[in-house]
């Protein structure tokens, strides 16, 4: 089959997920089973569609917009997609592009903060515990105050562990993330 | 006795603790032996298929190639993330010789791809086929639940099996067969806002909010999860919905595992269904 020339961002975008937007027939179906639409600026399908257009000016749209960032990862869209592509993989490449360039829009850099925070946490200890990633999150967001009220009553309940989970192959952990660092990249 | 491998994620030894306590107690009740994987890592949750695809892929391989190595066939994962993760994980790996050669250059271990990846679900249903049916002495009483699978247990082409993603009835046998009467609701697969919980905590108010409105509307007593973070939202966040003006909800949010270790009559401090912030004891007094 023939296939018209493609942006250099969908073909990034194939590389990364083997998802072809070309055939993205702009049904609207992501768009209508999105739990998060209400937190977007771009619908699902639109992002499919800018990502075919892949100009100049789209790549920018793409990539300083909070839809990307207001991804949950539901699946919602890819499950339903009737040409079986996947809009929720297309929001990763998307998203890693927006952390490497810098680009996430302001009051949405804390959902950057959380995923760093994560992610840091994992590579010094191997697992994620609370205790670490909240105190991390809070420092490097600013966001200090909220849910310090549900930090004693998750004490009690023994699910705040104060000693934070690390395991014998950590080293191990962190060089796996440094070799699955990209060369400009961080955390 | 059946050996599986265990997999517990990061969550269950914190936030999910009721989650471990009532597979592991279950598990023990239905003779089956859970081997945990020595040293297992974090799967990388929504972090790290955010920020980078290689990570995301790595983190899981080296926890699949680790099973491999101790010799385990078949590995629980209770988590739905984790689930999802690994599973998804091993289904790439199995397409994609390229990708399976990077990841071992990445991680510098071997994996064959021999490793089965449950679902708390799967793992469920399988118990009560070896034996745990016949031990469900106590049975719920006809307590109304909303089995409430959300993303991760419904969604994702071949991670998922044998269901359907809109309208799942994987759970519905197992809870007939714990004495529950199953509601049928609308919201059983909407998502309740997963890892957002402290990031966009507005957006997880609103989702879970309309979730816990849904099963109160279809009579429900209590929403039965797999999920550790759909827990927490329904549960923990239950008193921010409440706050927000939301609601007011006072709904149980019990796991599928504590579910059916009531129906087998275990204490339900066994099972942690005193560590909610939701009271859920009330769902153990349904206990006969």
């Amino acid at each position: 089959m023939t296939k018209t020339a493609q942006s250099t961002l969908a073909e990034k975008v194939r590389q990364a997920t083997d998802v072809d937007v070309a055939e993205c027939y702009q049904c609207g179906k992501c768009t209508a089973g999105c739990p998060m639409t209400r937190y977007m600026d771009l619908t699902p399908s639109q992002v499919m569609r800018l990502v075919q257009v892949g100009d100049e000016a789209a790549v920018r749209r793409l990539l300083g917009c909070r839809t990307i960032w207001s991804c949950a990862g539901c699946l919602t869209c890819t499950q339903r997609c009737p040409k079986d592509l996947d809009p929720a993989a297309v929001m990763d490449v998307l998203r890693e592009m927006a952390n490497r360039e810098g680009t996430v829009p302001h009051d949405l850099k804390r959902v950057l903060k959380f995923h760093k925070a994560f992610l840091k946490n994992v590579e010094y200890a191997g697992r994620m515990s609370e205790v670490p990633l909240t105190s991390l999150y809070k420092m490097t967001s600013g966001d200090f105050f909220s849910d310090v009220m549900l930090a004693p009553a998750m004490f009690l309940r023994g699910k705040l562990p104060l000693v934070p989970r690390v395991i014998p192959g950590r080293k191990e952990v962190r060089r796996i993330f440094k070799a699955c660092r990209h060369r400009e990249d961080e955390p | 006795m059946t050996t599986i491998g265990y997999y517990p994620g990061c969550s269950l030894h914190g936030t999910g603790r009721e989650l471990d306590m009532s597979i592991r107690a279950l598990a023990e009740v239905a003779g089956a032996d859970l081997k945990e994987i020595e040293d297992w890592n974090c799967c990388g949750a929504s972090a790290a298929h955010s920020l980078n695809h290689d990570l995301a892929v790595a983190l899981p391989y080296r926890t699949l190639a680790l099973a491999e190595e101790q010799g385990l066939t078949e590995v629980l994962a209770p988590c739905a993330a984790c689930f999802s993760r690994l599973k998804g994980t091993a289904v790439r790996l199995s397409r994609s010789p390229d990708l399976a050669a990077k990841m071992q250059g990445i991680t510098e271990r071997p994996y064959k791809g021999t490793v089965r990846i449950l679902s708390i679900i799967e793992f469920v249903n399988r118990l009560l086929k070896e034996g745990l049916a016949g031990k469900l002495t106590a049975p719920l009483g006809g307590l109304k639940v909303a089995p409430y699978y959300g993303c991760l247990l419904a969604r994702g082409k071949d991670i998922v099996e044998g269901d359907d993603a809109e309208q799942p009835t994987a759970m519905e046998a197992a809870l007939a067969a714990a004495g529950c009467a199953v509601v049928p609701w609308n919201f059983a697969v909407e998502c309740c806002g997963g890892g957002f919980s402290m990031s966009m905590t507005d957006a997880v108010v609103d989702l879970s909010h309309a979730i816990l409105a849904d099963a109160e509307e279809a009579g429900a007593q209590a929403i039965v999860t797999g999920c550790p973070m759909c827990h927490s939202n329904l549960d923990m966040r239950q008193q921010t919905i409440n706050a927000a003006g939301l609601g007011p909800h006072d709904l149980p949010i019990v796991y599928l595992s504590e579910i059916m270790g009531l129906a087998a009559g275990l204490e339900p401090e066994r099972l942690g269904l005193n560590r909610h912030f939701v009271d859920a004891m009330r769902v153990a007094e349904r206990s006969a």
